[in-house]
C-alpha cells in the first residue's frame, strides 16, 4: 500500500473512533485523572515509594530465574502445581488439560490481561467449557464481543446507554434496564449464579511472592475473591514478570497501584492468597451442610507465561516494560489516548503508551508499529508511572527499530540532503520532520520566496503526497534574517567583564529561523537585568529526529550541541533555553544519548528562560528594568515543561509582575511537534486542540504559550498572534 | 497502640462511609444484635477469648445456604490499618473469607489492640501468615464498580460494612 493510502486509512480509523467512542473515553479518563492527581497529591510518600517500587522491580527482573525457582518449589511445597508456559499455545494446552481432567463444564474468570493475551477463552470454549467473565467491564465486552480498550477499565469506551441497549437486546428483561444500578444488579445476580455453579475459578495475579507462593489480586468488585475461593479448583495465570520476593516487597505496590490506577487510596480488595487456600470448600449442591464438610479438596495451578518476556528481559531497551504493573496511568495521562482510546492506541492486547513495549515484546514490532506513532513524546505519562518507566523512550526505541525495517519510497529523490539516520529506510514523512533543521536552513536562506512557494496549491499537494503534510496547516514562515545573523550584527550590550552573570543562550531551530522575536526578547530581558549573553551555535538539539525515532541522528546532534556548549560551560556560563522541548532534551533525553558526565553537566546548568528570569529577580535584579505589563493573560504552558516542573516559574514571574492571568489545564495542545502537521493525525490533533480552545474560548486576554507547537496550535485555533511569556515582559531594546 | 491510632482508624472509616461501634466485651452480644439484619451468618469467634456469637441471632457455622440467603455476615478481623480504614481479613477454615464476602452486609469485629497505624506495620503479621501457608485480604470500603457508567456500590461483595471495636475495658 502506498504511504499516502496508509495515512488515509489511519485517518479514517481515527475519525471513526473520534465520532463513536471519544466522548465516553474522555469522560471516564478525565475522572480517573482527576482522582489520580488528588490521590497522589495527598500522599506524601509517593515519590519515595515510586523509587522503592522501581528498585524492587529492577532487582526482581534481574533475579527472575532464581525467583522462579524459589516460587516453583514453594507452590509445590504448599500443595499446588506450577507450569511455566513458553507461549500462548503451550499455556492453553496445559489449562485445557486441567479443565478436561476436572470434567469442567463452566469456568469463571476475574479480570486478567494476561489471559486476554493468550486468548484462553477461545481455547476453553473449543473444548466445550463455558467461560464467564465476572468483572463487570469484561462481562460487558464478552456480551458485546469486543476487545478491551483500557488496561484497568476494559469497557470504558462504552457509555451507560450503550450498555443498557446492549443488555436489553441480549437479555430481553421484562422491564428494560436504564440505570447503572439496575445494570449492575442484573450482572451481579447473573454472574453470581455462574460463580456458584462453576467448576473452575480462573484469576490473574498482580503480584506473586516467590518465598511463600502467595498470589496477590487487586479488585474493587470482589469478583476475584469469589472466583478464587468458590470453585474447588483455582487456576491463576500470570506473566513471569509478576514475581517479587516477599510480603516486604509487596507493600509499596499495594499503596501505589490504585492511587495511579483509579485515584483510590487503596483498592477495595487486595487478596493475598497462598493457595491451595485454607478457606473451606463451598458446595452449593449441599446447601445445608457446613462449609468444608464434604470430602472435596482444593486444587491450585499456577500457570506462568513467558511468551517473549524472557527475551524482553535480555533486551536492554525493552526490559523496562517488564516493570509495568498495568495501572493504566500512562494511558489516562495521554492526550491522544483520551481522544481515541485503546482501540486505536493499543495492539492485540495492551493499550496506552506502554502497549508499544508490551506488543513489541510479546507480539512483534509490526503490531507495535500500528499505533506507536500516537505517542508524541509529550512525556505527561512520565511522572504518572508508579514504577518510573520512561514510556516515551520505549516508544522512541520501537520507532527507531521500525524505521530500520521500512522499504524505501518513490519520493526518495525529494529528500536528498536529509539525513536518513543510519540507514536509508526511514519513511519520508519521518525524514522530513526529523531533519527539520535542514528544511529550516534552506527555507530561511530562500525566504521569502520559499514561504510563498510552500503555500502554493500544487506544492502543498505534493507535500501531502510525499511527506503527508496536512494541507490544512499553516506552514512556519521562515525569516530571512535569523536570530544568529541578527545577534552577529548587533553583538552583546553588556560586557562580560562587568556583568553579574553570563549566560549562553541556545537558539533552537524555531527561535533561530521562525520565531526570532522571542529570541530577541530573551536577549533584551537578560541584558536589561545585567546579564552578559552569548549565543550558542544554532545546532538542532536532536529533538526533531528523536521524535521520529531517528536515534542515531539525534545522538550525533546531541554530541555536536554538547561540544559546542562545552567551552561556554568551562567559562562558567549558564545555559538558558527558550523552547521547552529542547530543554527537556537536555534535561531528560540526553541521559540516553550522551555519556553520563556530559549529560550531567548540561542538565545541571540548564535553565528555562523564565526560570532564569525568576532566579535573577529573586536574587535582587530590578524588575523595573523590564516592560510594564498591563494586559491580562491566558497562559498555556508546555507538556514537557510541566513534566519537568518548570512551568511554575513562568507563573511565578507573572505573579511578580502582578499580572492577571489564567492557565489551561489540558495535558497537551495536540500539536506535539510534527504530529499535528501529519495529514493522518491532523483531525485528531485538532480534536485535542478543541479542548484547549474551549478553555480559552471567547477570551480577550493576550494568549501566551511557552512551546512552539502550542504557539502554532493556538494561532490556528484563535487566528491571532500568540507570543512567548518572555515577549510579554521584555523591554524594548536595540 | 495509642488512642490516636484508633481515632485515625475511625476517621478513615468515616471517609469510607463505614461506622465504627465501640463495645466492651460485656455488651458485645447486644451490640451485635443492634447491627445485624436477619438472617445473619457468622464465623465462630474461637480466636477471641470471651466473645461468642452463640447467644445471638447470628447463625454458625456457615453453610452454602446461609451464604446465599443471609443479609449480614459477621467475622473476626485479624488486623486493621488505621491510615486507610482497612480490615485485614485472615482466611481460615471456619470461613471468614466467604462470610465476609457473600452477604450484602459485613460486620467485622476488631480488637482494639489489633488496630495498627500503617500498611507497613501489618507487614510482620502478613509475613508470618504467608510463611505458614495462610492467606489474608485487605478490605477497604465496600465493593464497587464504575463499569456500568457510574459508580455503583455492592457488586460481588458487600454493599455495607460495619466495624465493631472491642475495647479492653
Ligand atoms: S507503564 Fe507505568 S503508568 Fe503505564 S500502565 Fe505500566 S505501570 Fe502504569
Amino acid at each position: 500500500m502506498s504511504s499516502q493510502r496508509t495515512r488515509r486509512r489511519k485517518a479514517e480509523q481515527l475519525r471513526t473512533l473520534l465520532e463513536t467512542q471519544s466522548e465516553s473515553i474522555q469522560k471516564n479518563v478525565d475522572h480517573l485523572n482527576q482522582a489520580r492527581y488528588e490521590a497522589v497529591n495527598r500522599f506524601e510518600r509517593f515519590e519515595e515509594l515510586r523509587s522503592e517500587a522501581r528498585k524492587i522491580k529492577e532487582n526482581s527482573i534481574e533475579e527472575l530465574p532464581s525467583l522462579l525457582e524459589t516460587l516453583q518449589d514453594q507452590v509445590e511445597a504448599n500443595g499446588g502445581h506450577v507450569y511455566l508456559a513458553k507461549d500462548a499455545e503451550d499455556a492453553n494446552r496445559y489449562i485445557t488439560n486441567v479443565a478436561a481432567s476436572k470434567d469442567a463444564e463452566t469456568l469463571v474468570k476475574s479480570k486478567s490481561m494476561t489471559t486476554e493475551e493468550i486468548e484462553v477463552n477461545d481455547a476453553l470454549e473449543e473444548i466445550g467449557v463455558d467461560v464467564w467473565e465476572t468483572d463487570l467491564g469484561e462481562f460487558v465486552l464478552q456480551v458485546a464481543e469486543e476487545a478491551p480498550s483500557h488496561l484497568v477499565g476494559p469497557s470504558l469506551h462504552k457509555s451507560r446507554d450503550e450498555v443498557a441497549t446492549l443488555f436489553n437486546r441480549v437479555f430481553e428483561p421484562d422491564e428494560p434496564f436504564e440505570t447503572a444500578e439496575e445494570l449492575t444488579e442484573f450482572a451481579r445476580d447473573y454472574l453470581g449464579d455462574q460463580i456458584r455453579e462453576a467448576d473452575i475459578g480462573m484469576t490473574g495475579a498482580n503480584f506473586i511472592l516467590a518465598e511463600s507462593g502467595t498470589i496477590t489480586l487487586v479488585t474493587n468488585e470482589g469478583n476475584a475473591r469469589k472466583s478464587a475461593v468458590t470453585p474447588n479448583t483455582h487456576i491463576a495465570v500470570a506473566g513471569v514478570e509478576k514475581v517479587i520476593p516477599n510480603a516486604d516487597t509487596l507493600q509499596p505496590f499495594v499503596e501505589l497501584i490504585s492511587k495511579t490506577a483509579t485515584g483510590q487510596d487503596l483498592p477495595q480488595y487486595v487478596s493475598m492468597l497462598t493457595p491451595p487456600v485454607e478457606s473451606p470448600t463451598i458446595d452449593f449442591d449441599e446447601p445445608d451442610a457446613p462449609l468444608g464438610s464434604g470430602d472435596a479438596e482444593r486444587e491450585f495451578h499456577l500457570v506462568l507465561i513467558d511468551n517473549g518476556r524472557m527475551e524482553m528481559r535480555d533486551d536492554e531497551q525493552l526490559k523496562e516494560t517488564l516493570y509495568c504493573i498495568r495501572c493504566g496511568a500512562c494511558a489516562n495521562s495521554c492526550g491522544n489516548f483520551q481522544h481515541v482510546g485503546g482501540h486505536a492506541f493499543g495492539g492485540e492486547t495492551y493499550t496506552g503508551g506502554i502497549a508499544t513495549g508490551w506488543e513489541a515484546g510479546i507480539e512483534d514490532l509490526q503490531t507495535a508499529g500500528e499505533f506507536n506513532d500516537l505517542c508524541t513524546g509529550c512525556s505527561r505519562c512520565v511522572n504518572a508511572c508508579p514504577v518510573k518507566i520512561d514510556i516515551p523512550w520505549i516508544n522512541t526505541v520501537v520507532r527507531d527499530r521500525l524505521n530500520r525495517e521500512r522499504a524505501p519510497s518513490d519520493f526518495e529523490f525529494l529528500v536528498e540532503g536529509l539525513t536518513p539516520d543510519s540507514e536509508e529506510t526511514v519513511d519520508l514523512q519521518k525524514r522530513f520532520f526529523g531533519n527539520f533543521d535542514t528544511v529550516a536552513t534552506l527555507g530561511s536562506a530562500t525566504a521569502p520566496v520559499s514561504n510563498w512557494l510552500a503555500n502554493l496549491g500544487p506544492v502543498r499537494a505534493l507535500m501531502d503526497r510525499a511527506f503527508g503534510i496536512a494541507p490544512e496547516r499553516d506552514l512556519p514562515e521562515f525569516k530571512r534574517e535569523t536570530l544568529a545573523d541578527w545577534f552577529a550584527n548587533r553583538g552583546s550590550t553588556v560586557p562580560e567583564a562587568t556583568a553579574e552573570r553570563t549566560v549562553v543562550l541556545y537558539p533552537d531551530v524555531y527561535t533561530n529561523y521562525v520565531l526570532t522575536n522571542r529570541g530577541k526578547a530573551a536577549i533584551h530581558t537578560l541584558e536589561a537585568l545585567g546579564v552578559h549573553v552569548e549565543l550558542a551555535t544554532p545546532i538542532e538539539s536532536g529533538r526533531a529526529p528523536l521524535s521520529q525515532g531517528m536515534i542515531q541522528t539525534a545522538t550525533n546532534l546531541a554530541e555536536d550541541v554538547a561540544a559546542d556548549l562545552r567551552p561556554h560551560l568551562d567559562e562558567g556560563r549558564d545555559l538558558v533555553m527558550i523552547e521547552p522541548s529542547d530543554l527537556a532534551m537536555v534535561r531528560r533525553e540526553y541521559d540516553k544519548l550522551l555519556d553520563a558526565d556530559a549529560f550531567e553537566r548540561l542538565s545541571e546548568n540548564s535553565y528555562d528562560v523564565m526560570e532564569y528570569v525568576y532566579g535573577l529577580l529573586a536574587n535582587g535584579a530590578d524588575i523595573n528594568e523590564l516592560a510594564e505589563v498591563n494586559d491580562s493573560i491566558a497562559y498555556h504552558s508546555h507538556c514537557q515543561q510541566r513534566t519537568m516542573g518548570v512551568d511554575a516559574y513562568t507563573e511565578a514571574v507573572f505573579e511578580e509582575f502582578g499580572v492577571d492571568f489564567v492557565t489551561s489545564d489540558v495535558e497537551c495542545c495536540g500539536m506535539a511537534g510534527s504530529f499535528g502537521y501529519k495529514s493522518q493525525y491532523y483531525e485528531l490533533s485538532m480534536d485535542l486542540g478543541s479542548n484547549l480552545a474551549e478553555q480559552f474560548e471567547g477570551t480577550d486576554r493576550t494568549i501566551v504559550a511557552s512551546g512552539t507547537s502550542c504557539t502554532e496550535q493556538l494561532s490556528t485555533l484563535f487566528r491571532r498572534e500568540v507570543t512567548h511569556p518572555i515577549e510579554v515582559i521584555a523591554p524594548s531594546g536595540p | 497502640m495509642s488512642t490516636s491510632t484508633v481515632e485515625t482508624f475511625e476517621s478513615s472509616l468515616k471517609e469510607l462511609n463505614i461506622s465504627m461501634t465501640r463495645t466492651e466485651p460485656a455488651n458485645f452480644e447486644a451490640t451485635i444484635e443492634s447491627l445485624v439484619s436477619s438472617p445473619a451468618v457468622g464465623v465462630p469467634l474461637d480466636s477471641y477469648e470471651g466473645l461468642s456469637l452463640s447467644n445471638t441471632s447470628v447463625e454458625t457455622p456457615p453453610t452454602p445456604q446461609l451464604l446465599k440467603s443471609s443479609e449480614t455476615g459477621v467475622t473476626p478481623v485479624g488486623k486493621a490499618i488505621a491510615e486507610y480504614g482497612t480490615l485485614v481479613l485472615d482466611s481460615d477454615s471456619a470461613g471468614t473469607e466467604p462470610v465476609g464476602l457473600y452477604p450484602p452486609h459485613h460486620v467485622g469485629i476488631v480488637r482494639e489492640n489489633d488496630v495498627l497505624e500503617t500498611v507497613d506495620s501489618v507487614g510482620r503479621h502478613l509475613e508470618s501468615r504467608f510463611a505458614a501457608g495462610k492467606s489474608s485480604i485487605f478490605a477497604t470500603g465496600v465493593s464497587s464498580t464504575g463499569d456500568m457508567g457510574s459508580l455503583v456500590e455492592g457488586v460481588h461483595g458487600p454493599k455495607n460494612v460495619d466495624v465493631v471495636l472491642i475495647t479492653d475495658r
